[in-house]
């Protein structure tokens, strides 16, 4: 409370409550005698997976979906999309670590995620060349998202949550007047455009002769690429949620006193979880600048994909991890695919000015925008979330 | 005798900061320019502290941060743009009296327009999540994302002219400083409702209540005063304020888009920073603090210019991680 | 509908929890009107939880709180405050960037100040004269003591929930509150008072309950707890029955 000189404990009301995914180590899915036999299984999701059968069975259909992609879905665009939604679910799901896990609200995710791209960006076209230059970008672009993040963290993070968030409001935001002044280096606010080492230029070829009716070349590698790390990526993340480290998180999400009492430094856990985030987010960012072939302030730094990330987190399902999955697909389809149906809605109500523009195809996001309102106040554990509490 | 003049010196600093700065641009610039700019940061100060004091109000009383703020902005600078068209005879008159009525008529819709979203905006959005910070940040971002896509399908997506009245352009001349006309009227508009706002808290009751209420909510409660219903006018207040705001800012830019209110928004929350949440005499401060900053910042180091209130902010806290006057013991 | 007896608050097996924790056990306790009815006990015991119970600030899990015959666990704290209940929290409450006069100003209706019960009050606080526009955060712990006692008893309450009044303050104080606290008894004030200082307990109690972890373990006269020295060393401990 704004001043108040003394302790008293707030009674927490029910508003205050939040209703996230309960935390993973309570809600141990049921263990069929399949699975258990399938253990290497089980070790992949670190124990942790989706759900019961029929989670379970829409994530592997996903992963299926994205292993045969590019015979799936051929073309260019949908690859493109793929590729984007592979990316999107690291940068969501290092989002999720901080907010869902940890209960700590950051508009600096994309400051993170710029730097990663900026990495390979400026290695490329400093005259470094191939892959080489490649693992530098990415190393140095993790790199500074890891101190940065840790600088942040322990300057920041001991403040209140609104303080912390209106702080790295400002400081993400530095960093894009930063990337749009600074032209030498990152090319100004037309940002750069670079070339990505051979096996993944639109020209190449893997096998001369198309692959059932896919030819293999450099976008396809590039997806696979992407598509790959994400996963490892990924896993690593289910990995350290079900860690006793996540276990530690979680507790300081439901009651940070009680976990400071116990012993452990609140800050020193909140500091390091940020850095983890960040520098997924810098991986995610080298991935996208990969995809691109080129990085701009708009590209990785605009503060409408802060929202969209948002946007995916909540609707997907705080805390989950799964929910970036979910959430990621269901928003990048919905910026390419809404407006196909808003053009059909558009077109029955033409008549009435004022519905057709309601409904016009470049309001998309004034629907994307109700559904998240409409998620959080009445589905706040995500559409995964609840799928999994139904059981 | 030395620590009691260090503590009155520790306790008036934070209002040194704002003449320092003042005194030392003027020999980085020279008098001409001085006069321009220093005029020019004034009113980007009121400007700005229409819009953060209703904020830090809302915060203080309440502890609701509300990032849809920035909507109610831009609902004021385009109910400006309905409310001027038919008025063009008015604006277009080259009478000083009928060019202040039409931006008077303005003001006033912008208020009421954006007071009566922000009643409706209290009783579904806010009321449900008092006391949860990570949902209010989480929904009030997604009603600012519904409310700006809903300007534009009113309003269409283009941004549009908002020319000033006819005898509000150019300027007038302090010695050889030229001063921007509708400088002067904004800085009237800002200073009044600034001495309008100070007369209620400090005057009356009801003033009175809010004071004590951002100090300490429960024992005002205890007291026997329905602080809700206190803070829905609050709220209703700050969003009026946010939309004359906007008013002002879109008809100084003469230019008005859905996203005016976001661009103000980074600024109110480094104003809120700085000055103290809670604190509206501390608002004020900052925001004159902040709007000098930008202009000298634009004139000295054009690079750094977007980026020169952030740093600002960082210095700050560095200083007093509270902000300038925060309320409450330190 | 009043009580035909002359309880005017009564607490029914009463418990609240903060959280996960519980605090109070079902607490059940009556405060007579016009007499003053001590709550003691050791730190923690779940005193301030009680009164702030009461007060609407947390609300009971379970249990009946009755005042003049009106249930009023369900209401809010500011409906609570205006059928005449007046707080004195143990941080004491007052807002240090207002003036003692505007403190007190807001224990006031509409129409400012009674004279005559504004001068009552001054008569047993005159510090709080000469500091009457100064910021409240300015005075002393034990002039901010005097002002939220003095803006709870300005208007006419009917009952006073006061928690540890004389905590951390010098004996010439503490000798001032309790005059003071005599005189509102004077008055047939009800009060419900919290403390630490079995003397003053002694002095201004009529009656007393004593709670030990979330629990009333004794109810009775305070006359008769004060003549019992094995009954306060067993339910209070050495440390307050040598209580300054």
């Amino acid at each position: 409370m704004a001043g108040q000189p003394h302790k008293i404990p707030e009674q927490p009301s029910e508003q205050a409550t939040i209703a996230l995914a309960p935390a993973v180590s309570s809600s141990k899915p049921y263990q069929s005698g399949k699975l258990r036999r399938a253990s290497w299984l089980s070790w992949i999701v670190s124990d942790d997976p989706p759900g019961r059968f029929l989670l379970n069975a829409i994530l592997l259909l996903l992963l299926a979906a994205f292993v045969f992609a590019p015979f799936l879905f051929p073309g260019t665009k949908a690859l493109g999309v793929a590729s984007r939604i592979c990316i999107f679910v690291i940068l969501v799901a290092s989002y999720d670590l901080m907010l869902g896990y940890t209960g700590i609200v950051s508009f600096a995710h994309t400051m993170f995620f710029g730097i990663g791209a900026y990495g390979v960006a400026i290695a490329l076209t400093q005259g470094w060349v191939g892959w080489g230059a490649v693992i530098l970008g990415a190393a140095a672009g993790a790199g500074v998202s890891l101190v940065l993040a840790a600088a942040i963290g322990i300057l920041s993070l001991r403040l209140r949550a609104i303080f912390f968030a209106m702080i790295t409001l400002a400081v993400a935001s530095f960093a894009q007047i930063l990337a749009e002044q600074w032209r030498s280096l990152t090319g100004g606010e037309d940002g750069l455009t670079f070339s990505v080492p051979a096996i993944l230029k639109p020209s190449f070829r893997l096998f001369a002769d198309p692959v059932l009716g896919v030819t293999i070349n450099g976008p396809v590698i590039t997806y696979y690429l992407i598509f790959i790390v994400s996963l490892v990526l990924f896993l690593l993340m289910l990995r350290i949620v079900n860690s006793p480290f996540g276990r530690v998180l979680q507790a300081i999400r439901e009651n940070e006193f009680r976990v400071e009492a116990m012993g452990y430094q609140v800050v020193a856990y909140r500091t390091m979880i940020s850095a983890l985030s960040a520098v997924m987010a810098a991986l995610a960012g080298t991935l996208m600048a990969l995809l691109l072939g080129y990085n701009g302030p708009d590209a990785t730094l605009s503060f409408s994909l802060m929202i969209d990330i948002l946007m995916m987190v909540v609707i997907g399902g705080m805390g989950t991890i799964y929910g970036a999955v979910i959430g990621s697909i269901l928003v990048i389809l919905a910026e390419y695919y809404l407006r196909n149906v808003l053009g059909a809605v558009n077109g029955a109500v033409s008549g009435t000015p004022f519905l057709s523009a309601l409904f016009h195809p470049d309001r998309w996001l004034l629907w994307l925008g109700v559904l998240f309102v409409l998620i959080v106040t009445f589905f706040p554990q995500g559409l995964f979330g609840w799928l999994r509490q139904r059981r | 005798m030395s620590k009691e003049w260090l503590g009155r010196l520790q306790q008036w600093a934070p209002y040194a900061v704002t003449p320092l700065i003042v005194l030392a641009a003027l020999p980085a610039m020279g008098l001409t320019a001085w006069v321009t700019l220093t005029i020019a940061g004034l009113t980007m100060g009121m400007m700005l502290f229409l819009v953060a004091s209703g904020l830090t109000l809302i915060f203080g009383l309440m502890e609701v941060l509300n990032f849809a703020h920035a909507a109610f902005v831009t609902v004021g600078a385009f109910v400006t743009v309905s409310v001027l068209g038919p008025l063009v005879g008015w604006t277009t008159a080259p009478s000083l009296t009928l060019n202040l009525l039409a931006l008077l008529m303005a003001l006033l819709a912008a208020a009421a327009a954006s007071g009566a979203l922000g009643f409706v905006f209290e009783r579904i959005i806010i009321r449900q999540v008092y006391g949860a910070p990570l949902h209010q940040i989480l929904i009030t971002i997604g009603a600012l994302t519904v409310i700006e896509q809903l300007v534009i399908v009113i309003w269409g997506p283009d941004a549009i002219a908002l020319p000033k009245p006819a005898r509000l352009r150019g300027s007038v001349f302090l010695g050889s400083s030229p001063i921007e006309t509708y400088r002067l009227v904004a800085l009237f508009v800002g200073l009044a409702v600034a001495a309008a706002m100070q007369l209620i808290l400090t005057r009356t009751r009801i003033g009175l209540v809010v004071r004590a209420g951002v100090e300490d909510r429960e024992m005002v409660q205890s007291l026997g005063y329905n602080i809700r219903r206190v803070f829905v006018g609050i709220f209703i207040a700050g969003t009026a304020l946010a939309g004359m705001g906007g008013m002002m800012w879109g008809q100084y830019q003469a230019l008005v888009n859905y996203q005016i209110g976001d661009s103000m928004l980074i600024l109110v929350f480094i104003i809120l920073i700085i000055g103290g949440l809670g604190s509206v005499g501390g608002c004020f401060i900052a925001a004159i603090l902040v709007g000098l900053t930008s202009n000298y910042a634009e004139f000295l180091a054009p690079t750094l210019a977007l980026g020169s209130n952030i740093l600002l902010m960082a210095l700050v806290l560095l200083w007093r991680p509270r902000g300038l006057f925060p309320i409450g013991e330190q | 509908m009043a009580e035909a007896d002359d309880v005017l608050l009564r607490l029914d097996d009463v418990h609240t929890d903060i959280g996960r924790y519980k605090i109070l056990h079902g607490v059940s306790l009556t405060a007579r009107r016009g007499r003053v009815t001590m709550l003691l006990g050791r730190n923690g015991a779940g005193k301030t939880t009680t009164l702030r119970t009461i007060m609407g600030l947390w609300k009971a899990r379970a249990g009946q709180i009755t005042f003049d015959g009106q249930p009023i666990g369900a209401m809010d704290t500011p409906d609570i405050a205006q059928l005449g209940i007046a707080y004195v929290p143990e941080y004491m409450g007052i807002f240090g960037k207002l003036t003692v006069r505007e403190n007190m100003l807001l224990a006031t209706g509409a129409q400012g100040f009674a004279k005559d019960s504004l001068d009552r009050v001054l008569a047993w606080f005159p510090a709080l004269k000469l500091k009457w526009d100064s910021a409240a955060g300015s005075l002393s712990g034990g002039q901010k003591q005097m002002l939220a006692i003095a803006r709870a008893i300005v208007e006419q309450r009917r009952l006073l929930l006061v928690d540890e009044p004389t905590k951390g303050l010098s004996p010439v104080v503490v000798d001032q509150l309790v005059e003071a606290l005599l005189g509102l008894k004077s008055e047939q004030t009800t009060i419900l008072l919290v403390e630490q200082n079995f003397r003053v307990a002694l002095a201004i109690g009529d009656e007393v309950a004593v709670m030990d972890q979330g629990r009333i373990v004794h109810s009775g006269d305070m006359a008769a707890l004060g003549a019992d020295e094995e009954l306060q060393q067993r339910l209070l401990g050495l440390s307050m029955a040598v209580g300054t």
